[in-house]
């Protein structure tokens, strides 16, 4: 594993009194790509304010490179950040915007040449030098802005929501694009993103946030088959959140049934919630289920059919390419590994 | 069908201009452009006189003078308007509207009852000279004078420099002067390299806002000039209430109407060089 480039220790920030951030130990790693993901108000942005020097925290320290970078103004760290809504100095044309940093660093005039040249054919902007910024469209604003932050070579590159304002399939190019960028230059990213399928999609590590707390830290696979309680299980992706008894080791009641699963490490008869993916449930006939429901609506999703069941006191979510009429009584079909169990209310 | 409904509702506009600025041009320009008894129209004829009567000395020097106090007054503007501005658009949001007020209340008095103000205050005998006498230093004698001129000047005319600067720095976009530290910008750096450029459309707003009232005055000089200061502004009124030529006094209007005009076309220059988030005023 890499070395830690950038660690938060107890980090505290407030507003007027309201809490933003609330005590988060975190780490980043030498090129990794991270994401801090949660919905608005979570805290991430305040988080990543704080690496940026834009905010100072008021309890806890930050640490890049080892060295205490509490209040180290923005201008003096080797960081730079793509901003959400790209914040272009619009007096200046693509050429000057990228210049920006290099200049102020008083690096010779070729060499800046020379740089923003290989930068433009990064971002795949080449003749756009003496373009105006407000002349360009959303996405190649988008990557001014990376390529200007880009090109001061930072030890980490921070980005906050940068594709936010860009349609669907934009988004998605430049997802792509920005992590072929991440991997070519090999530097760290710290990503904020209210978007839980961009954080799957792009990240190493993927740091969910609510209230200001980090709910769970862990790769995309993991936060996704493995949540650690109800916020992250509702959050990430569609899933069916039931109350259920551990009455043992690998063995959970739910919907009034015991059901065999891989989990254990609870006490007797513990209140748990109990999560499966609507993906992972099987419509078969009503005999061969384990639980027998019946179809209350269904809707056409483009892959798949969205069906919700109602059957053992709970409506659950199914999402299936063989379609069920509403009124329809069908069985319910998981497997073991499909129950993933989380304590109640952690 | 909308946009000709639209289009009615600037016709009492366009009438109003026509008769109240359209006319009175052409009349102006008419009467710069003959010689005669104005009562009398069948004596009216051609002539070039009134425009060659201007570069007379005495008429040259004025023009200059006014260009001059204009010149000096806008630059004085400038400096001492800009970081008021600056300081207006960055302070907490309720002390924001006080600072504000301080600049808006004198435009809401009247302009010769502040122009009087002024007399009472640098006047021989007034308040300045009182309280210099009072703490035992010499008196000054600024009135009447170019000095007081300029004061006056300045005094009428700097909240007109500050609010379209302030107006465009309140603009800017926080985050991109973030951006600019960012990038290794210290705040002097940031405000050389960003902010003063971003609020170029201001500046060229509040210098035209400045300039073309202090070039044309008449009170202020008459005023505070006692009579000695006579500026171009004060020929034009001259020629109209005291010696009834009114074709010389249509000439130097068209002459500081065109020397306005040059003026402001180089400073729109300017402001089209750098057309993006400012607020044109004028």
């Amino acid at each position: 594993m890499s070395k830690k480039i950038i660690e938060l220790n107890n980090v505290t920030k407030r507003y007027n009194g309201v809490t933003a951030v609330n005590n988060i130990n975190l780490y980043i790693r030498e090129n990794e790509f991270i994401t801090l993901l949660g919905p608005s108000g979570c805290g991430k942005t305040t988080t990543l304010r704080m690496i940026g020097g834009f905010e100072e925290p008021d309890e806890g320290d930050i640490f890049f490179d080892g060295v205490r970078i509490n209040d180290v103004p923005p201008y003096k760290r080797n960081i730079n950040t793509v901003f959400q809504r790209y914040a272009l100095f619009t007096h200046l044309n693509v050429y000057e915007n990228i210049a920006f940093g290099l200049k102020i660093k008083k690096i010779p005039r070729d060499e800046i040449d020379k740089r923003i040249k290989h930068m433009l054919k990064l971002v795949d902007l080449e003749g756009f030098e003496g373009r105006h910024v407000d002349s360009l469209s959303g996405g190649q604003q988008q990557r001014v802005a990376i390529a200007r932050a880009l090109v001061c070579e930072p030890k980490v590159l921070l980005l906050d929501e940068p594709l936010g304002a860009l349609d669907l399939k934009l988004r998605k190019e430049m997802q792509i694009e920005l992590m072929n960028m991440q991997k070519n230059v090999g530097i760290t990213f710290i990503y904020v993103t209210h978007d839980q399928e961009e954080a799957l999609t792009m990240s190493d590590t993927v740091v969910v946030m609510n209230n200001g707390v980090i709910q769970q830290v862990g790769t995309p696979v993991d936060i996704y088959n493995e949540p650690k309680n109800r916020f992250v299980a509702d959050f990430i992706g569609e899933s069916n959140i039931i109350e259920g008894i551990m009455h043992e080791d690998y063995l959970v009641e739910f919907s009034g049934q015991k059901f065999k699963c891989l989990d254990k490490g609870f006490n007797q008869n513990e209140p748990v919630d109990v999560v499966i993916r609507p993906e992972d449930i099987e419509l078969t006939a009503p005999e061969k289920g384990l639980i027998q429901g019946v179809v209350t609506s269904v809707v056409f999703k483009g892959v798949h059919y969205e069906m919700m069941v109602e059957g053992g006191g709970f409506e659950y979510m199914i999402q299936s390419t063989d379609m069920q009429p509403v009124g329809a009584n069908v069985g319910l079909m998981f497997e073991p590994e499909d129950i993933h169990v989380m304590k109640r209310g952690s | 069908m909308k946009k000709n409904r639209a289009k009615i509702l600037a016709y009492p506009y366009m009438v109003w201009m026509i008769i109240f600025i359209v006319i009175p041009l052409f009349l102006v320009l008419f009467y710069s452009l003959t010689k005669g008894n104005i009562h009398d129209p069948s004596s009216l004829s051609f002539s070039l006189e009134s425009y060659a009567r201007v570069f007379d000395r005495n008429y040259l020097t004025s023009i200059v003078k006014s260009f001059k106090l204009a010149f000096i007054s806008t630059l004085l503007c400038f400096f001492l308007g800009y970081p008021v501005a600056l300081i207006i658009a960055t302070i907490k949001a309720k002390y924001k509207n006080i600072l504000l007020m301080f600049f808006l209340v004198p435009i809401w008095m009247n302009f010769l009852l502040r122009t009087y103000a002024w007399m009472s205050i640098l006047s021989p005998n007034g308040f300045l000279n009182r309280l210099l006498s009072f703490l035992g230093l010499p008196a000054l004698s600024i009135m009447p004078g170019q000095t007081a001129v300029l004061l006056g000047m300045i005094y009428n005319f700097l909240p007109f420099m500050v609010l379209p600067i302030y107006t465009v720095l309140s603009k800017i976009d926080k985050s991109v002067l973030e951006a600019a530290s960012d990038l290794g910008a210290n705040k002097i750096g940031t405000f050389f390299k960003v902010i003063l450029p971003l609020s170029v459309p201001g500046i060229v707003s509040g210098i035209t806002m400045v300039f073309m009232p202090a070039v044309s005055t008449f009170v202020i000089s008459r005023l505070l000039g006692g009579g000695k200061e006579s500026l171009i502004g004060n020929l034009i009124e001259e020629q109209f209430s005291l010696y009834r030529d009114w074709h010389f006094g249509s000439a130097l209007s068209i002459i500081l109407m065109i020397v306005i005009l040059i003026s402001m076309a180089v400073m729109s220059r300017f402001e089209s060089d750098n057309d993006n988030g400012g607020a044109p005023i004028w």
